[in-house]
């Protein structure tokens, strides 16, 4: 199994929700979140002083699907993340253990 | 009612008195928006506590202090009105009765010193403010209202009726005056804890945006009032309130989107408030072309001069000196250039073909308030910084004026979140009040 974490930009997410549903993904988790990558947040303007607003709202999604699955899910997810702007996000996975579901007990990829 | 009273004059100066004083509620959130969250009440109070102490005051011996009659030289006014004591329901001043006029004036002392109060934000103790107020008005402005406001026929103050220093709605007695006091006392208290440093951006424009738009609308009882008639000067002062002001709405977005690049909602908000103090002194002698151009250049003027506190390191919070000390004296030595003689007053300026006369007594009326404000105000403010102290510590400061002041917060957050995972969550208990239905029966 794998963990599938995403930061994207928050009004990509029901574009990337649709996307993940139509690819057939039963469960995803939404953080909301802040950060900043290359772009370096932005800079507003009150009566002549400026400041940095470094940390951009961004959301975290976070998806457990089986190996294989993995790399096609990260394609659907980043071509619906994608806006072609700077600060579009970052999606990574890590290899995951165990996953169990609460209610059953089920493990492995049947908690999925 | 004697003869000489006008029931349309009355009704008109009672009006444009309430309007004034819904001035003071607007200030309090013009302050209010440009604050943190956690001095927000704060700054909210300290203006309101001016109309309760002023208030009384007025009522003890401002009145009579300010308007009662020249006790010598054009300075003060003597104690014949003590307590409002001899001022009969009948008595009248020009048109209205003495207590409209009273009333119009009360609310001008009110919303002075709660102009002073954003100099200071965020770090004053709300005692040692209230003790500024109430000495503040008794020492500085009774007196500068006497200057400027009091006409006795060549009697009455020094300034306005014996010297012919121009200031038809305040611009010396009210915006210079508060906003010289407002360095003075910023001096005294020092910089806030980070100034320079840390972020310190307005939590609510939109509460910025409120405060302006009651202040451009109290406004017009501000200066059209200062006729004390419903007259056409009346009628000239409320259009060139309303040009100037939206001029200088103009000249601040163009200054600021000249030098850096935005048109901010803080910048429309200020420049409005910038043309309304600088048309005030103004407002009754100029030409609304007049008005137009001194709107422009006092917006522009004024997004310019508040970087002055960088310059010069003080830190005037809410830049009370860039707006009302350097909006009242462009708008008071303007007049010397742009007087007609034939608005409300007789004397022209330099573009009317009067010369550098009118000019002259404008630069010595900015001058003498500005000295004089700033002097008592600084030792005031010593006086009071040395014997109960003027600032809260910085642990207040850092946590934030509100809770440790007024035992309250301005938004309750933690509530929100709390009700939101009530509504969120379907096992959360649900409480009915036990006996309502009884109670309803």
């Amino acid at each position: 199994m794998k963990l599938i974490t995403a930061v994207i930009k928050p009004h990509r997410l029901d574009d990337v929700k649709t996307a993940l549903q139509a690819f057939g993904v039963h469960g995803l988790t939404v953080t909301e979140a802040s950060g900043y990558g290359r772009q370096r947040g932005h800079t507003e303007v009150y009566r002549g002083a400026e400041y940095t607003v470094d940390l951009v709202p961004k959301v975290r999604i976070e998806i457990l699907v089986e190996d294989d699955d993995a790399d096609d899910l990260i394609d659907v997810l980043v071509k619906a993340a994608r806006t072609g702007k700077i600060g579009d996000g970052k999606v990574w996975s890590v290899p995951v253990e165990t996953a169990v579901r609460v209610r059953t007990g089920e493990r492995g990829p049947d908690a999925l | 009612m004697p003869d000489g009273f006008s029931a349309g004059d009355t009704a008109f100066v009672f009006i444009c008195a309430a309007l004034v004083m819904l001035m003071t509620p607007g200030l309090a959130f013009f302050y209010g928006g440009m604050v943190r969250v956690k001095s927000t009440l704060n700054m909210l109070v300290m203006s309101f506590i001016s109309l309760a102490i002023v208030s009384v005051l007025w009522v003890l011996y401002g009145y009579t202090l300010a308007f009662g009659p020249d006790a010598g030289a054009g300075l003060i006014g003597n104690l014949d009105f003590l307590g409002m004591r001899g001022i009969g329901l009948n008595d009248i001043t020009g048109t209205i009765p003495v207590t409209a006029f009273s009333a119009f004036q009360l609310m001008f002392a009110i919303i002075t010193p709660a102009l002073i109060s954003g100099a200071i934000a965020d770090r004053a103790k709300f005692a040692a403010w209230g003790l500024f107020v109430a000495l503040w008005v008794t020492i500085v402005y009774f007196p500068v209202a006497h200057w400027v406001f009091f006409f006795d026929g060549g009697n009455g103050g020094w300034l306005g009726d014996r010297n012919g220093v121009i200031d038809f709605a305040g611009g010396t007695a009210v915006h210079i005056n508060a906003g010289v006091a407002g360095l003075a006392l910023a001096l005294v208290l020092g910089k806030r804890v980070g100034f320079k440093k840390d972020p310190m951006r307005p939590h609510s424009l939109p509460l910025v945006m409120l405060g302006s738009g009651l202040l451009w609308f109290g406004w017009f009882g501000f200066n059209a009032g200062s006729a004390l008639a419903a007259n056409g000067v009346a009628g000239m002062a409320f259009m060139n309130t309303q040009v100037a002001t939206a001029a200088a709405v103009l000249g601040w977005l163009a200054y600021e989107k000249i030098r850096h690049g935005a048109f901010t909602t803080l910048g429309a908000a200020s420049g409005a408030v910038a043309g309304l103090v600088a048309i005030t002194p103004a407002c009754g002698s100029v030409s609304l072309l007049g008005a137009i151009a001194i709107g422009i250049i006092a917006g522009a003027a004024c997004a310019a001069a508040i970087s002055l506190k960088y310059r010069f390191g003080f830190d005037d919070s809410l830049d009370v000196v860039g707006v009302h000390a350097v909006g009242g004296a462009i708008g008071s030595l303007l007049i010397g250039f742009f007087a007609t003689g034939h608005v409300g007053q007789t004397a022209q300026g330099l573009f009317y073909g009067g010369g550098f006369d009118q000019l002259g007594k404008q630069a010595m009326g900015v001058g003498v308030v500005a000295v004089y404000s700033f002097v008592l105000s600084w030792l005031l403010g010593q006086a009071i910084n040395k014997t109960i102290g003027f600032r809260v510590s910085e642990d207040v400061e850092v946590a934030g004026i509100d809770q440790a002041e007024h035992a309250e917060s301005a938004y309750d957050f933690s509530a929100v979140g709390a009700s939101l995972a009530r509504a969120a969550s379907p096992s959360a208990p649900v409480t009915v009040p036990a006996k309502k239905t009884e109670v309803d029966a």
